[in-house]
């Protein structure tokens, strides 16, 4: 699903930021992704969702190489990719709904199937009485799980989020979980970078630790890092 | 379709509120400088046809006594010349006339030394040989000058001919100035909505997709400006033809103002104008789009 040969990261001609990074990602795993702040976790996410080219190293994706896969074939790599990011980064003129909808208009599906899918997912994130508000109108928490139904709306292969709990109470991180949980169990391939150990704790999957730009293993049967 | 919905908030910045104001006032000018050219275009046109049938010959006024002797055998010339329709010398009362806005009616001919001129009618259908008959005329009259109005008329043309490249510059700097008009229109929309358009770009849409948007945008901005334009070099032209029918009420020599007769493909033309701004802006902002999205990873 996804593979990490030797990636090192850079942002301009800063220090690196990621430094040989192995990793092999199997399709259907569920990883934590933790570290403290300014460990690269979010670069690492980037290089997963391809909004980064790494400065060395290979990056596979669904059997591809980002390297030599052609420019114009990567959008239909990007929409088997969930993301929630850590700012949410809802778009704010559009309703809840057309925030939720824009993963398939953009992938050109037809308005009748995006509606039907869309309020059930709204429902299901218990936002079905927010359809027409503005992001900006919406709690925290909401925004979160408006954020959450855009990532996975589309029904990707790998889920990808950055702090998707940062911004709701314990309970609720619990229930966003559980719905990644389910995911996981219908087979899309998680990768969750969080804060709360209590969480790693509790869910009790594999830990990708990254500490100084370098990443480590916790519970190495799920994983192999070089 | 224009109305559709758009994921990028193109409609509410600031730089787009100027854009059909701009493309209004190059369309206008633009629209100006194309129906000047038709206009002038279309007199030379008309010079060209309505001289081409009349010649002039010239003697110099006459030695005493010979004077007549020269006419006569030109006038003989002019007339045994097959093409020639008419060959009139031109009375000295009416060479009178011809001088007097230059010099009064204070003189008579008898005062000065006045050349003869023979007025021609040619057939435009089977135009006499013009060397042939200067030839002839040399033979008849050595003193005597075919005018055939040629080099006038050249000249003329040759002064329209840099008019018409002038405005046909000025057409063309006027889609320059649209062109970058719109690309830093474009990319003043591209910085301030860099947050969307990366989401987008994220999620898996097509750099088709997001710059559909723009084009959208600059189409319909293109068309209301344009068509801003067309209302006013409309109102324009018909004011200056008013003016024209107005001064040509006073008599043909006070005319101020040119005529503007402008046929229905002038129009036509002109009409096009808005069309064209429109669809400049939007492939502007098409390829500008584009180029800076092929710069994301």
């Amino acid at each position: 699903m996804i593979r990490f040969e030797n990636v090192g990261m850079r942002y301009g001609a800063g220090p690196e930021v990621l430094r040989d990074i192995n990793m092999e990602l199997a399709q259907g795993s569920f990883h934590f992704l933790t570290g403290p702040s300014g460990a690269g976790k979010t670069t690492l996410l980037k290089l997963m969702y391809l909004a980064e080219r790494p400065s060395r190293g290979l990056i596979s994706l669904f059997g591809r190489d980002i390297a030599t896969t052609p420019r114009r074939e990567l959008p239909a790599l990007r929409r088997r990719i969930g993301v929630v990011f850590q700012d949410f980064r809802l778009i704010d003129h559009l309703s809840a709904f057309d925030n939720v909808a824009l993963p398939l208009r953009v992938a050109g599906h037809p308005e009748e199937q995006i509606r039907e899918h869309v309020t059930e997912l709204m429902r299901w994130v218990g936002l079905a009485e927010k359809l027409n508000a503005r992001p900006a109108t919406l709690s925290g928490g909401q925004q979160q799980r408006l954020a959450i139904a855009r990532a996975v709306i589309g029904r990707p292969s790998l889920l990808l989020a950055d702090e998707p709990t940062g911004n709701v109470d314990e309970e609720m991180a619990v229930r966003l979980l559980r719905l990644f949980e389910e995911m996981n169990k219908l087979g899309t391939t998680l990768v969750i970078a969080t804060h709360s150990e209590s969480l790693v704790a509790r869910f009790g999957r594999p830990r990708l630790h990254l500490e100084r730009g370098e990443l480590r293993l916790e519970r190495p049967r799920e994983l192999q890092v070089g | 379709m224009l109305r559709q919905r758009l994921d990028i908030p193109l409609n509410r910045d600031s730089s787009v509120r100027f854009l059909p104001w701009i493309i209004g006032l190059m369309v206008y000018l633009a629209g100006l400088a194309l129906a000047g050219t038709l206009v002038l275009n279309g007199t030379l046109a008309r010079w060209d046809r309505s001289l081409s049938g009349t010649l002039t010959v010239q003697l110099p006024p006459a030695e005493a006594g010979k004077g007549d002797d020269a006419l006569a055998a030109v006038l003989q010339t002019l007339r045994d010349t097959p093409g020639v329709k008419n060959a009139e010398p031109l009375g000295a009362e009416a060479t009178t006339r011809l001088l007097e806005p230059w010099l009064g009616n204070a003189l008579s001919a008898d005062e000065l030394p006045l050349p003869r001129l023979i007025d021609l009618r040619i057939d435009t259908d089977a135009p006499p040989d013009l060397a042939a008959l200067r030839a002839r005329l040399a033979a008849a009259a050595p003193q005597a000058v075919l005018d055939d109005h040629r080099l006038w008329l050249d000249r003329l043309a040759s002064l329209v001919v840099s008019v018409e490249l002038t405005a046909l510059a000025v057409v063309v700097l006027i889609g320059a100035a649209a062109v970058l008009t719109v690309v830093f229109t474009t990319r003043a929309g591209l910085a301030v909505h860099h947050g969307v358009i990366e989401v987008l770009h994220l999620i898996g849409a097509r750099d088709n997709y997001i710059a559909r948007q723009f084009e959208r945008q600059a189409l319909e901005l293109g068309l209301r400006g344009g068509v801003m334009g067309l209302v006013l070099t409309i109102a324009t032209l018909a004011l200056i033809g008013h003016a024209g029918d107005a001064t040509a009420l006073l008599g043909e020599r006070v005319r101020l103002v040119p005529v503007l007769e402008l046929r229905f493909w002038h129009w036509l033309f002109i009409a096009l104008l808005p069309a064209a701004a429109a669809g400049i802006a939007m492939l502007t902002a098409r390829f500008t789009v584009l180029r800076a999205l092929a710069r994301m990873p």
